[in-house]
């Protein structure tokens, strides 16, 4: 299975645990998965269908560029960072 | 330094003159201020005096009945958009605040803030017209820290900000975020040294040369044009018609020259209220801001408070950091917070770590990203600690920093691993470099090192190659050339392509003549155009292998393409060169053009680390640099010239930032320094020739090997400096700039005995 990291923040939606199994062949299904196992999480990470533009997601340490269609492997490793702009 | 990805590159790596070179020298390129129109009409803004006020009323009916005004526009003209945050292609946006701080609507939030707006035939006219508008202000009380802004029962700014951590109440902190790793507690058990401090840094401006401008037309067929100067002709379009109400594909966006950026023009100010006057007036406008407009209301960057405690082991391991900081992000939420946090301790592998990021509105204009946003405040902090505690240990800075720096497979602080990245190499190659071999010697003279982090980013990029009858080719980028842009983004055409780099001519194009490309920041249009570019020229080689299997009457994979010539296995007496072959274009199928378009991910991160020596004067707290030497990962450079300028550049901000820059406010919030005499920007005269050394780690997955260069380097100057004044003086300030008045007060205070820490840091 798939293993999201959960942001310090969002640990209290999971109980203190920091590294969640997750099924999905996709982020969008990896979430619906997350909001599955811990109710609340979906409103934390999508917004009208899509990524919240605030958020940035790596998978095996790549910043995803497809949002909720990002291909996710069972050995992938997710994280939920925030999104960064440069100068 | 030499390396290499194992590639032989003809064109990356060399100095060919720029393509836009002449015109610049000979003063023929236009900038945004140059454009100019018959019937023009010019706008200007009313701003407001004070920092904090609620508008009671607007009056503008004098200001109509000037001759020669043709429209006063206040908020009201613009779509009340509600809170929404969008993607601006780099970052997210809210397109409430934005526009609120194009034309304030309820209240003003910084002395300065754009409030109604003039539009008549001369820009005398407008600014006479302006001085007529009356308004009603009710005054409210500035909030200009972040420490005034966190006390409980502090003046809210914006009534809608509320934190739902603590009860979903009113705040003026707009975001908090948290990195955690290991056993903070345990970790800090475990070290025989630990040093804790408190840093300010000011809020500077980017200080581009160029002051914002734009000129719109909107026609009577419903469609827009604006030129201006900008990071990002997308960003403008999508931004601008947001706030304007007018649909996005109505509005085409034309880039003009731009005089500097660093990251202040990734938004609008002008842009939207200039196509808003022209759709009212018919006619075109033009309006371009005052110096003091620039530093009154356009993006600065944050200042800061950071707590930062760090502990190592007495031979020198780190084990334990603890961070808090706060940074002003103006009056609208997005100060570089986040990234700060995701930097601070990014070039060390620190087990137990935890780091506490608050994102705070004051009444200070609301900010911009500027060059490696967020990462020079945050490495002023850590990277004085560091400095310190590799003392306290009697190891060298650079050797300190090797056996705790990160390599590939370590957790950024955020989690992810790193990939292959170059920091042990920039230190390695620091410690022999001709400067860090030298002595310094001499009475209040010191060496500081310090170094620093940034992410670089790839998103969205196109190109087009168009390949001519005479051999040459024609590049066309929707990235705006800010550093060089053009010459790069040509070379690496012309490695693909076999061809001289000036064979190559290229043009940075409109939002209706390319396809989408995303801004020119983040340190990522060398790269993530670079791989556009790159693609788009392969697929015009492949297009040409297609055309000569066509004449050789052979499969396309049985031709080869080298250095410009098209040759076959299969009969080594057939040959073309790309010069031949052009002229065979019309019989084998017609013109060639190739194209890519590109959402890149996993650039390579970058790294650098900066040496500065210092003299500093004991009787006048001035402090002189006497050499400055920036050791950084590029990856692979593709014209070495304009890396360097991007280092020097870099690293000239980042001194000038340590010495001398900051806003000054007096106690109602007004600003007292909005000119360039008295923000006090480094010139030739206070810089030594600032030396670089290009190491070239090349970064996985880039088909050339380059990391953004951009940024980093002005990530660590302020730290070394700092820490070249500690080595001089004994003096660890804590607050930049360290201006000739801070760093004398904490010499007169150790002179005359008060030495404690806090008494002599500057405060």
């Amino acid at each position: 299975m798939a293993i999201v990291v959960v942001p310090a923040l969002l640990r209290k939606l999971t109980d203190g645990v920091e590294r969640v199994p997750v099924t999905g062949r996709n982020l969008g299904q990896v979430i619906e998965d997350l909001e599955r196992q811990f109710p609340g999480f979906r409103e934390q990470l999508v917004q009208n269908g899509e990524m919240k533009p605030s958020i940035a997601v790596s998978i095996d340490g790549e910043m995803g560029t497809g949002g909720l269609l990002d291909r996710v492997k069972d050995s992938s490793e997710i994280f939920f960072i925030p999104a960064i702009g440069g100068g | 330094m030499a390396a290499s990805n194992g590639k032989n590159f003809k064109v990356i790596g060399t100095r060919p003159i720029r393509h836009d070179g002449v015109d610049k020298v000979t003063g023929r390129a236009k900038y945004g201020a140059d454009y100019a129109f018959p019937d023009m009409l010019f706008g200007k803004m009313l701003r407001s005096p004070y920092a904090h006020a609620r508008i009671k009323s607007i009056n503008t009916d004098k200001a109509k009945a000037l001759p020669g005004v043709m429209a006063v526009m206040t908020a009201a003209d613009l779509p009340d958009l509600p809170d929404r945050v969008e993607s601006a292609g780099e970052a997210p946006i809210n397109v409430a605040h934005l526009t609120q701080n194009l034309m304030a609507r309820d209240k003003v939030l910084y002395n300065g803030h754009a409030l109604a707006a003039v539009c008549a035939t001369s820009p005398h006219i407008a600014e006479e017209a302006v001085a007529l508008i009356e308004v009603d202000y009710e005054i409210l009380p500035p909030v200009m820290t972040v420490e005034e802004a966190m006390k409980p029962g502090a003046t809210i700014l914006l009534p809608n900000l509320r934190n739902k951590e603590e009860g979903d109440k009113q705040t003026n902190v707009a975001s908090h975020l948290q990195f955690k790793r290991g056993d903070v507690a345990e970790g800090f058990k475990s070290a025989d040294y630990v040093v804790e401090r408190e840093f300010k840094t000011a809020m500077v401006h980017q200080g581009y040369i160029e002051p914002h401008n734009a000129v719109a037309m909107y026609n009577s067929d419903g469609k827009g044009t604006i030129w201006c100067s900008t990071q990002g002709t997308f960003a403008v379009r999508g931004l601008s018609a947001a706030v304007a109400g007018i649909p996005e594909q109505d509005i085409k966006v034309v880039p003009a020259e731009i005089g500097g950026g660093f990251g202040g023009k990734l938004t609008i100010y002008l842009e939207p209220i200039a196509l808003v006057f022209s759709k009212m007036t018919g006619k075109p406008v033009k309006m371009v801001m005052s110096r003091a407009d620039v530093l009154r209301a356009t993006g600065p960057t944050s200042g800061s408070t950071i707590r930062c405690k760090m502990g190592c082991t007495k031979d020198g391991k780190l084990v334990a950091a603890q961070v808090w900081m706060a940074y002003e992000a103006g009056a609208y939420p997005g100060s570089p917070v986040g990234a700060g946090a995701m930097t601070i301790i990014a070039p060390y592998v620190i087990p137990n770590m935890i780091i506490d990021a608050y994102d705070v509105v004051v009444n200070r204009p609301k900010t911009a990203a500027y060059r490696a946003p967020g990462a020079t405040n945050a490495a002023m902090a850590s990277e004085t600690i560091i400095d310190e505690l590799a003392e306290m240990c009697g190891i060298d800075p650079a050797d300190f920093r090797l056996q705790n720096a990160v390599a590939e497979g370590a957790a950024q602080t955020a989690g992810p691993p790193y990939k292959k990245i170059g920091f042990v190499e920039t230190l390695e190659a620091l410690k022999n470099t001709p400067h860090y071999k030298s002595k310094l010697e001499g009475p209040y003279r010191g060496r500081g090192v310090a170094s620093g982090f940034w992410f670089n980013i790839g998103l969205q990029s196109s190109a087009v190659v168009n390949l001519h009858g005479d051999g040459t080719a024609s590049l066309v980028i929707g990235s705006i050339d800010i550093g060089g842009t053009r010459a790069a983004q040509a070379m690496v055409a012309a490695e693909v392509l076999g061809i001289g780099a000036l064979d190559v001519r290229p043009q940075v194009a409109d939002t209706d003549t390319i396809g989408y490309t995303d801004v020119t920041g983040g340190s990522r249009t060398a790269v993530t155009t670079g791989v556009a570019v790159f693609q788009a020229a392969e697929d015009a080689v492949r297009q040409l292998k297609e055309r000569a299997a066509k004449l050789w009457e052979k499969k396309p994979e049985e031709i080869a393409y080298t250095d410009g010539v098209l040759s076959t296995a299969a009969d080594p007496s057939k040959k073309l060169t790309l010069k031949e072959i052009a002229k065979q274009f019309a019989r084998t199928g017609g013109p060639i053009t190739g194209r890519a378009n590109v959402n890149v991910r996993g650039v390579g991160p970058s790294f650098a680390t900066t040496c500065v020596d210092v003299e500093v004067d004991p009787d006048t707290g001035k402090v002189k640099i006497l050499r400055a030497t920036c050791v950084q990962d590029v990856g692979k450079a593709l014209h070495p010239s304009y890396v360097e300028g991007q280092i020097q550049g870099g690293t000239a901000q980042g001194i000038g930032w340590a010495l001398n820059e900051e806003y000054v406010y007096d106690d109602k919030g007004i600003l007292r320094n909005f000119g360039l005499l008295d923000y006090r920007m480094p010139t030739c005269l206070d810089l030594p020739e600032i030396e670089t050394v290009l190491v070239e780690v090349p970064a996985p997955g880039h088909p050339i090997g380059s990391r953004g260069v951009g940024e980093v380097p002005i990530v660590p100057p302020v730290a070394a400096v700092a820490n070249a004044i500690a080595r001089a003086t004994g003096i660890r300030m804590e607050v930049a700039p360290m201006s000739p008045p801070r760093l004398l007060k904490a010499l007169l205070k150790k002179r005359n005995g008060a030495d404690s820490q806090a008494a002599a840091a500057g405060r």
